[in-house]
């Protein structure tokens, strides 16, 4: 964090940038929407330098991986990305089933699939929305966001909490979905398509929308891999990567769905990926939610990897030992002394995980790999020459989220 | 290129350093010396054209039993082209932990080297410019380091609430 701007300013004493000034943006700005700042040198109204100044909402998260055990850090690992939560927990506990060589059960593969896919849809419409509301589209905000109460519904009947359930356990999940989810779900998809096609209808051809987007922060493919960019991002410059087609985890190997690509680079070609990306999720959910196997959610209790449930624990004594062991801090999983670095395809981008491992049940070191990170890294370069106004519009459509940029 | 093709042509050409390749998993390592990481990792993206750094982050191994070395660092890199990917690791010790940046092969590498400068204090000669990146600029500690207890040092002292009056 420069607190000294005279450090992090380029030298305009020179008579020929004594015109430039300095403008500092956020870290309270109503377009930074959590805690950015950004000192901007400007010719005018035009962005000749910007210098991101991040940290506000670092709360070592990753300090805390290296001493709360593999299920509780899910709890943490969820208010990194608050608006894809679920996604996080996946990503985390795949890291560790890699971790310990879990193969989850078909059933369980499917519901964090879906999960998965709904964060996504979640996640995409925050930002599009936000990323509207942003240009003073106000209207389309509000479809979004009308859309995305409904997935916390859906959240809340699977675990009981709306924004950070918390969902995943290591070898399964907190707790088998019933018949509410499922019909929650099946009303989601039908109410999905009217919304998006609203929603569509207000931005996509929105003289104002599209005259601000259209050719503004635009990010060649060369660039995108040269700095890490990856997810809609990376996809909108034309770099074809997405982790749910090259390294198939969970069930997508048996769905039928596109990755979504653009050459174009810009903002828009980024709405329009986003955007995209939630019909073929929604694709995925619904091949997904009528085909959901039978049988149990975890892997069974003998591995000695997950928690039994309430009924074993008090009526075997299996059961009884099973929950004693993972629960005393001095005995939990046995873990192989490895190190390991597993990744998946968040709503953002690549989310991964590396997981230094002692032998125990806490994570030596776990570190996050953060989309948000990487993708916040790339902004001074795609700001460059536009205006102050163009702001907005750059930040909406890479969708940074201060509590995962930070940790 | 497989696993076995990226060992055979980095033995051949790195003959007289000891690479140390090891498989875990899925994933793919190699660990290296620092004195020669830099060159491997040119040599990585210039033959195998693993043009992406997906990952750059350290670890702290003050603690952990049967560990030689205080500081490993890796670098996760992929392919775009075929979507492979190689871990490259290398170790580093007290005092002066410093590494060449390799801010000049991948750019993505400025924000990732001034976060493992931020939590480890470990340096990258070269980078272009090497500040704390989530502390504030008057931290001295560095806490992800192990000797760094959970709770902090208490460092809140030293930053007292401006108020408005004041400012």
């Amino acid at each position: 964090m420069p607190l000294i701007l005279a450090d992090a300013i380029p030298e305009t004493s020179s008579p020929e940038r004594e015109f430039l000034w300095t403008l500092n943006f956020g870290p309270q700005h109503p377009a930074t929407h959590t805690t950015l700042r950004l000192i901007l040198t400007l010719d005018g109204e035009v962005v000749v330098h910007a210098i991101p100044d991040i940290g506000f909402l670092h709360s070592g998260f990753e300090k805390l991986g290296e001493h709360l055990d593999f299920n509780q850090y899910v709890t943490i690992v969820d208010r990194m990305n608050y608006i894809s939560p679920v996604s996080n927990e996946i990503s985390w506990h795949h890291a560790v089933e890699k971790l310990l060589d879990i193969e989850l059960t078909p059933r369980c593969k499917y519901i964090r699939t879906i999960f998965a896919e709904l964060m996504r849809i979640h996640d995409h419409l925050v930002c599009c929305g936000a990323a509207a509301l942003d240009l003073g589209a106000f209207t389309a905000f509000l479809y979004a966001f009308n859309l995305r109460e409904k997935i916390n519904d859906i959240s809340e009947a699977a675990s009981g909490q709306r924004f950070h359930p918390s969902y995943t356990r290591v070898g399964g999940l907190l707790c088998d979905v019933d018949d509410v989810w499922i019909t929650k779900i099946r009303a989601f998809i039908k109410l999905f398509y009217s919304a998006y096609a609203d929603l569509m209808k207000l931005l996509q051809r929105n003289r104002i929308f599209v005259d601000r987007t259209r050719g503004v922060g635009v990010l060649t493919k060369e660039e995108a891999i040269n700095r890490s960019a990856t997810g809609p991002i990376a996809r909108a410059s034309g770099v074809t990567r997405d982790l749910r087609k090259d390294q198939p985890y969970l069930a997508y190997k048996d769905f039928d769905f596109k990755v979504v690509c653009s050459t174009e680079g810009d903002c828009y070609a980024r709405f329009l990926v986003r955007m995209e990306e939630m019909v073929q999720s929604i694709k995925i959910i619904t091949q997904a939610v009528e085909n959901i196997p039978s049988g149990p959610i975890n892997i069974d209790v003998n591995s000695k990897f997950v928690v039994p449930n309430q009924m074993s624990v008090y009526r075997s004594i299996e059961g009884l030992i099973q929950h004693f062991e993972l629960h005393m801090t001095n005995r939990q999983w046995e873990t192989p002394k490895e190190e390991i670095y597993a990744a998946t395809e968040s709503p953002n981008g690549e989310l991964g995980f590396y997981i230094v491992s002692d032998g125990s049940g806490v994570a030596y070191r776990a570190r996050t790999r953060p989309p948000s990170f990487v993708h916040f890294s790339l902004f001074p370069h795609l700001i460059v020459g536009h205006q102050i106004s163009d702001i907005p519009a750059v930040l909406g459509s890479i969708n940074i989220i201060a509590a995962e940029l930070d940790r | 290129m497989s696993f076995a093709d990226i060992k055979e042509k980095l033995t051949a050409q790195f003959a007289l350093i000891s690479l140390d390749f090891s498989s875990f998993r899925d994933n793919d390592r190699v660990v290296v010396p620092p004195s020669h990481l830099f060159e491997i990792l040119s040599y990585l993206k210039t033959t195998f054209s693993f043009d992406m750094l997906i990952d750059l982050s350290a670890a702290d191994y003050l603690h952990l039993q049967g560990a030689t070395h205080r500081y490993g660092i890796w670098y996760a890199v992929l392919n775009v082209e075929n979507g492979e990917r190689f871990i490259v690791k290398t170790h580093l010790d007290d005092p002066d932990p410093r590494l060449p940046s390799v801010y000049d092969l991948w750019k993505g590498a400025d924000w990732m080297e001034r976060e493992v400068y931020d939590m480890f204090g470990i340096e990258f000669d070269g980078h272009p410019d090497l500040r704390r990146i989530l502390l504030p600029d008057e931290f001295v500690a560095f806490p992800l380091r192990k000797d760094y207890p959970l709770r902090g040092m208490g460092e809140r002292h030293n930053f007292q609430p401006v108020i408005r009056s004041e400012s």
